[in-house]
C-alpha cells in the first residue's frame, strides 16, 4: 500500500477494565485516501474511532495493547487535546452541535487547536462548501435541521485544517437526497483540500462509492479488507452489507431459502 | 414616593451586587455543572485581602484593588486546579462536597486570620459619586455599586458573545463531549471560569463590605443568598442572574423599609418558592431545545 499516514496495529480497546470491545484490530490509512470502515452496530467501528482521537478517555476506556502510529509518532492513550492539534479531528456520531451557539459560532469553536491565529480564510471556506451554513450563519444551532446540523459539524471539524479526519456515520437519520449530497462534498474535501478521511458507515453502498479502500469488522475484530471494487463485488459484503446478492432479488419468495454462512465464522 | 424610588434605588444598587456574585456562580454551573457552596467565603475573602492590602500594607487604594482583584482570579484558578481537577470524572455529588468543605475551610481560615469582628474599610469613594438630585440622594456606595455592575456586566457581555476563550466556554457549557472532540482545552475553560467567578465574588465582597462593614459570617451568608438568586434567574443564564439578582435586591429594599427589617431574609426565598411554582426552570433558565 501507499505511505500510511496512519497506521494502527493490532490494538485492543477495555472500557472500564472489563469490556473488551475491540480484539486486536489492524488496519492502514493512505495519505490524501478515503478509507472506510464499515460493520454492524456494536463491531467496534465508533470505538477505533475514538481509540485514534482519544476520546476513549472520557468514556473511561483504554488501549489496553498494540500500537498507533500517525505519522511515525505514537497516539495511543494520548488526550484529546494533544492529538487534535496534531490535526487529527473526530465529527461525532449523532451531530452534537452546541445547540446555544448559532451557526458561525459553533464553527469559531472549530478555531480551538490554534486559538488566536486568523480564521476569517476559513469560514469562507466552509461556506463555500456549504452554502446553507452562510444562510443559517445567525440562527442558533438548535433550531437547524438535520441536514444543516451534519454540515455543521463537518464545517466545524474543517475549521481545524484537519490532516486526518473521522467522519462518524455523517448519513445517520437523513433524507437520501441529502446524504448524497454529503457524500458529494465528502469527496470533494478529500480531493480539494487533500484531507485524509476515515469514514465509519452503516451505508455500505454510498461509503464505497467514494472510499477508495475499505474494511469490514464484526465482533472487534477485522474480517476482510480490500479495495472499494473489491469489496463491492465480493459476494458477502454483497448478501450482507449491500443487500440482495446471491440469491437476488426474491430470493425469499422462493421455497427454501437459507442464508449464506458468512465465510469468515 | 419619594421613599419608594429611594428604596429602589438602594435595592437596585444592592440588587447589582447579587447579580454580580450569581454570575460568577452561575459560570461555574454552566461550564462544568458545578454548584459551589464556597461563593460566599471567596466574597468574604475579596474584602479582607482588600482590607489588609489597603489597611496594613498601605498599598493606595488603585493598587490594592488591582493585586485584590489579581489575587482572587489566581486564587480561583487554584482551587481548581488542585482540589477540583482531581475529581474530574467522578460523580458531581463529590464536587459539589468538596466545594462545602471549602466553604469550611475558608471560613476557619478567614476566622483564624481576622477574627469574627466586624471591621470597616475606610470609605474612599470620591466625592462626585455622591448624587443628589432633589430628594433623591444615592450614597457613593451605591454608586459605585451600580457602576461595577453595569461595568462587569457589559464586559462580560461581550467576552462571551465575541472572544474565542469566551465562545469556548460557552461551547464546553453546551456539549462538553464535543467541544472535546475539537480540542478545546476543557480543563483550562473549567479553571478559567473559577479564576473569573473569584474575582467577581472579590469585587462584590469589597462593595459589599464598603456598604455594610466586613464580617466573615456576613458576607459568607451573602453567598447563600446567591441560590435564590440564581434560582430565580435560571440555573444557567448569566442575564437571568443579574436579573434575579435585582429582583431580590429590590424585594429585600421594600420588604425592609415598608414590612420590617426582620423580614428581609425571609422575602427572597417567599419570591422563589412562588416563582418555581410558576416557571419551575427559572425566568430566563433555558428552556431545553428538543427536537422532535
Amino acid at each position: 500500500m501507499e505511505d500510511a499516514l496512519l497506521e494502527i496495529n493490532n490494538i485492543s480497546v477495555v472500557y472500564a477494565d472489563v469490556i473488551q470491545v475491540l480484539k486486536g484490530v489492524s488496519l492502514q490509512v493512505p495519505n490524501r485516501r478515503i478509507v472506510s470502515l464499515l460493520g454492524s452496530n456494536g463491531a467496534g467501528k465508533t470505538t477505533t474511532l475514538k481509540a485514534v482521537s482519544g476520546l476513549l478517555k472520557p468514556e473511561n476506556g483504554r488501549v489496553t495493547d498494540g500500537a498507533i502510529l500517525y505519522e511515525g509518532h505514537p497516539l495511543e492513550n494520548r488526550s484529546p487535546e494533544q492529538i487534535t492539534r496534531l490535526g487529527i479531528i473526530q465529527v461525532l456520531e449523532g451531530r452534537q452541535p452546541f445547540k446555544y451557539l448559532t451557526i458561525e459560532e459553533n464553527l469559531r469553536v472549530g478555531t480551538a487547536t490554534r486559538w488566536g491565529k486568523p480564521y476569517r480564510k476559513d469560514l469562507e471556506l466552509v461556506y463555500h462548501y456549504f452554502p446553507v451554513l452562510w444562510e443559517r450563519r445567525k440562527a442558533l444551532a438548535g433550531y437547524c435541521s438535520g441536514g444543516e446540523l451534519q454540515m455543521l459539524v463537518m464545517g466545524r471539524a474543517l475549521m481545524a485544517h484537519p490532516k486526518l479526519l473521522l467522519l462518524d456515520e455523517p448519513s445517520l437519520g437523513l433524507a437520501p437526497l441529502v446524504v448524497e449530497e454529503i457524500f458529494r462534498i465528502i469527496a470533494r474535501i478529500n480531493g480539494e483540500q487533500q484531507t485524509t478521511i476515515i469514514l465509519v458507515e452503516q451505508n455500505a453502498r454510498i461509503a464505497l462509492e467514494i472510499a477508495h479502500y475499505g474494511y469490514v469488522m464484526e465482533n472487534g475484530k477485522i474480517v476482510m479488507e480490500g479495495t472499494s471494487e473489491t469489496l463491492k463485488d465480493n459476494p458477502d459484503v454483497k448478501e450482507f452489507y449491500l443487500g440482495g446478492g446471491a440469491g437476488g432479488p426474491g430470493a425469499y419468495q422462493q421455497p427454501k431459502s437459507y442464508r449464506r454462512r458468512k465465510r469468515w465464522l | 414616593m419619594d421613599f419608594f424610588i429611594q428604596l429602589l434605588v438602594n435595592g437596585l444598587s444592592v440588587g447589582f451586587l447579587y447579580g454580580l456574585s450569581a454570575m460568577g456562580f452561575v459560570m461555574i454551573f454552566k461550564s462544568s455543572s458545578v454548584l459551589n457552596f464556597a461563593h460566599g467565603e471567596l466574597l468574604a475573602l475579596g474584602a479582607f485581602v482588600f482590607l489588609s492590602l489597603h489597611a496594613v500594607v498601605q498599598l493606595p487604594i488603585a493598587w490594592a484593588f488591582l493585586a485584590t482583584l489579581t489575587g482572587c482570579f489566581v486564587l480561583g484558578f487554584l482551587i481548581e486546579r488542585f482540589f477540583l481537577r482531581p475529581l474530574i470524572g467522578e460523580p458531581l455529588i463529590y464536587v459539589i462536597m468538596l466545594t462545602v468543605g471549602l466553604a469550611a475551610m475558608l471560613r476557619g481560615l478567614l476566622l483564624l486570620i481576622w477574627g469574627g469582628n466586624l471591621r470597616t474599610l475606610p470609605d474612599f469613594l470620591p466625592a462626585w459619586m455622591d448624587i443628589q438630585a432633589g430628594w433623591l440622594r444615592i450614597p457613593p456606595v451605591y454608586m459605585a455599586a451600580i457602576l461595577v455592575g453595569i461595568l462587569f456586566l457589559v464586559l462580560f457581555g461581550l467576552f462571551f458573545k465575541y472572544s474565542a476563550q469566551g465562545i469556548f466556554m460557552r461551547s464546553v457549557a453546551d456539549n462538553q463531549r464535543a467541544a472535546l472532540s475539537l480540542g478545546v482545552h476543557v480543563r483550562r475553560v473549567f479553571a478559567l471560569s473559577w479564576g473569573i467567578a473569584a474575582l467577581v465574588a472579590g469585587m462584590s465582597g469589597i462593595i459589599l463590605g464598603l456598604m455594610n462593614g466586613i464580617s466573615v459570617h456576613d458576607l459568607s451568608a451573602v453567598g447563600l443568598k446567591v441560590f435564590p438568586v440564581v434560582i430565580l434567574g435560571g440555573l444557567n443564564s448569566i442575564t437571568g442572574a443579574v436579573i434575579g439578582g435585582l429582583i431580590i435586591g429590590v424585594l429585600e429594599a421594600f420588604t425592609g423599609g415598608y414590612l420590617s427589617p426582620s423580614l428581609r431574609d425571609v422575602v427572597p426565598y417567599i419570591a422563589l418558592v412562588v416563582l418555581l411554582l410558576v416557571r419551575p426552570y427559572g425566568l430566563f433558565g433555558l428552556v431545553e431545545i428538543e427536537r422532535v
